[in-house]
């Protein structure tokens, strides 16, 4: 086992060097892909606590996104306040919305649940559109402490510090390290979490509920604490997407977008594994931004096909669907049915390699 | 009173569309498990398919009932050649793929039909009667009409015939009625087949009146279906028809009287959909499998 233990720390390390090095390397517009890849993925190790090891479906995180987002753009909009303080703020906030909106888990099981949980999704829109005064008063709020267009001229404007600047040019590469950071922070909290007396509960309750309370854990305080966690990171991600865009608002078929992007994310990388939300983020984000070059790359592809920007949601559809034929549980869980197999091939006798490890 | 009346037959007209397509969500939900994204998209396709017929000539009477065979097909192949693959992985697993077709359907339907809306000629005439100030038009009541005979038909199916046994067995335990020679996989075609089926006559349903025909006509209905199904309970076809109303008539009377501009409740304004999703808050908080959905016991 400790070479496993070695392999995945490598694999990690290597993993950093090269999101820490993709805005030095890659031009604004890919890094932004990148970064999208990393708050999505960030949303997406939230929702994983809910879906993946509790088994809770949720369609409506993209609810919580945008609350988070929101909370930040309007306390920087309105109150001046710089981008990293209110990220305490929506934390509170959102552990407090996240619990409400999971009183329902409670007694609301399965798909039932899920569809509150579009009504969420549903519902955000509206209510943005009723409370929020933004630009011209529609329900747009965009900071201008974060306005891609401005460096350094407004005070509290997110911009790379003097200490930095040596390795920084840009301050748009200084959000993406925000932005970065950030999802690291998120990633060591949820992987402790998970792995500990927390994420066990969590497997029991999700496995068998009345088991679960005999043996002294007690279903509705998980439930809601699941649901509270889950919509924290949601909350989080969209600060960091207010960060990456500048912009907080919300569509309804946005906000729903989102919310099933998530999922996908989750789904599409491994439920209920560590990595796997992470790598569905870049992989939904990366899909979805060029999957149409890709398919358009392919030689002798007919142009009634490559010319009409209409059919990226039917590539994008079509991935998905293929994504889960071949991989039914994920990209982690079809890795390690691979790296087993070949495991398997180089141990001599044909062994598993855990009876060959001890 | 007259605009109460008035505005409860309008709730029960759109509710009646909520209805068709959450009969739909119900029963492939009853016949296979799966809750499908991809309903009111497929309903989508038919209904563009039932423009284009009209456009090209054919009398709406006969473009209908095309459209609904074009259904069935569609749902018998997308069963046959897209579902069938993951019927046995996780649920989650198969709600990802039906996503990723309701994706799919939504940009090839707006690719080969236009992003611009179409106008499907009427199929319910514009007839109307006044009874004591009410004004009644006939669409809500064909649709009502329509709505009962399509659960007289499913239920005549369902419970009387050897076909509606074979799906129900199928649904309560697949590995027995496969034991006893029930072709298990021609059932669950069936299932979807029918299903797309009625989505189509829903999707017919709610242009009936003339109504626009856009790419994002049936995200809209999609939400209310759900709401509908959830509401009934999600393997009771009653449930939905109730749900379905229930949804449409909270609807109504919550723009009509909760949202007026005038002496309506002011915190209300702009966001009516408070009030179906937070009756479906409150019915599930009750009935946690809906109003007439079966409770499942779990053996300890």
């Amino acid at each position: 086992m400790r070479r496993d233990h070695f392999v995945a720390g490598a694999i990690g390390a290597v993993a950093l060097v090269v999101l820490l090095w993709v805005p030095q390397y890659f031009d604004a517009d890919q890094t932004r892909v990148v970064a999208q890849g990393i708050i999505l993925a960030t949303a997406a190790l939230g929702l994983n606590v809910l879906t993946g090891y509790n088994g809770q479906i949720s369609i409506g995180h993209g609810a919580f996104f945008g609350v988070g987002a929101y909370t930040t753009a309007i306390l920087m909009n309105d109150h001046g306040w710089r981008w990293l303080p209110t990220i305490p703020v929506v934390i509170v906030l959102l552990a407090v919305v996240g619990a409400l909106a999971g009183f329902p888990a409670l007694r609301v099981k399965g798909l039932y649940l899920a569809l509150v949980t579009l009504g969420l999704a549903a519902l955000f829109p509206d209510l943005t559109k009723r409370f929020v005064h933004g630009v011209g008063g529609t329900n747009v709020v965009q900071p201008p402490t974060v306005s891609p267009l401005l460096r350094g001229e407004v005070p509290g404007i997110v911009s790379t510090p003097k200490w930095a600047e040596r390795f920084v040019d840009m301050d748009d590469q200084w959000r993406y390290y925000m932005i970065l950071a950030t999802a690291i922070v998120v990633f060591v909290i949820v992987t402790n979490l998970v792995a500990g007396r927390f994420g066990r509960a969590l497997v029991a309750v999700r496995d068998h509920e009345t088991a679960a309370a005999v043996l002294g854990v007690n279903p509705r305080r998980i439930k809601i604490a699941a649901f509270s966690l889950s919509a924290v990171f949601a909350g989080i991600a969209g600060s960091c997407a207010v960060l990456q865009s500048g912009t907080a608002n919300a569509e309804a078929t946005e906000v729903f977008q989102q919310s099933i992007y998530f999922l996908i994310a989750v789904v599409v990388g491994g439920t209920a594994t560590r990595v796997g939300p992470v790598i569905g983020g870049f992989v939904v984000a990366f899909l979805q931004e060029w999957l149409t070059d890709w398919v358009n790359a392919i030689p002798g592809i007919p142009d009634w096909v490559s010319e009409r920007p209409v059919l990226t949601p039917a590539f994008f559809g079509i991935a998905l669907i293929l994504l889960m034929y071949g991989l039914p549980d994920g990209l982690v869980g079809g890795g390690r049915r691979i790296a087993a197999r070949l495991r398997r091939r180089s141990t001599p006798g044909g062994t598993t390699p855990r009876t060959a490890a001890t | 009173m007259t605009l109460f009346v008035q505005q409860l037959l309008i709730g029960i007209g759109n509710g009646v569309i909520y209805a068709s397509v959450a009969l739909a969500l119900v029963l492939i939900y009853r016949t296979t498990g799966i809750l499908n994204f991809a309903q009111g998209e497929m309903a989508l396709v038919t209904t563009y398919v039932l423009w284009q017929l009209t456009d090209s000539g054919v009398p709406i009477g006969a473009a209908v009932p095309l459209a609904v065979v074009v259904g069935f097909v569609m749902g018998a192949l997308i069963e046959r050649v897209i579902v069938r693959r993951v019927e046995e992985s996780s649920a989650l697993t198969v709600v990802i793929v039906t996503i990723g077709m309701f994706l799919a359907a939504n940009s090839i339907a707006q690719f080969f039909f236009g992003s611009d809306s179409k106008i499907v000629p009427r199929s319910i005439p514009d007839k109307a009667t006044t009874i004591a100030d009410v004004k009644i038009t006939l669409q809500p009541i064909a649709l009502a009409g329509l709505l009962v005979l399509e659960c007289l038909v499913l239920w005549l199916l369902l419970q009387r015939t050897k076909l509606g046994l074979a799906l129900r067995a199928v649904s309560s335990n697949p590995d027995s009625s496969r034991l006893v020679g029930i072709s298990t996989g021609t059932m669950l075609m069936a299932g979807w087949a029918i299903a797309a089926a009625l989505g189509a006559l829903g999707g017919a349903a709610a242009v009936s009146g003339g109504e626009a025909l856009d790419a994002s006509l049936m995200q809209r209905l999609l939400v209310f279906a759900f709401a509908a199904a959830a509401i009934g309970g999600f393997d009771s076809p009653l449930g939905a028809v109730v749900g379905g109303i229930i949804v449409g008539v909270a609807n109504a009377m919550t723009t009509t009287y909760l949202a007026d501009a005038n002496n309506g409740v002011d915190w209300l304004k702009g966001i009516t959909l408070v009030v179906p999703f937070g009756l479906i808050a409150l019915v599930l908080l009750f009935r946690p499998t809906g109003l007439f959905g079966r409770r499942v016991v779990e053996r300890v």
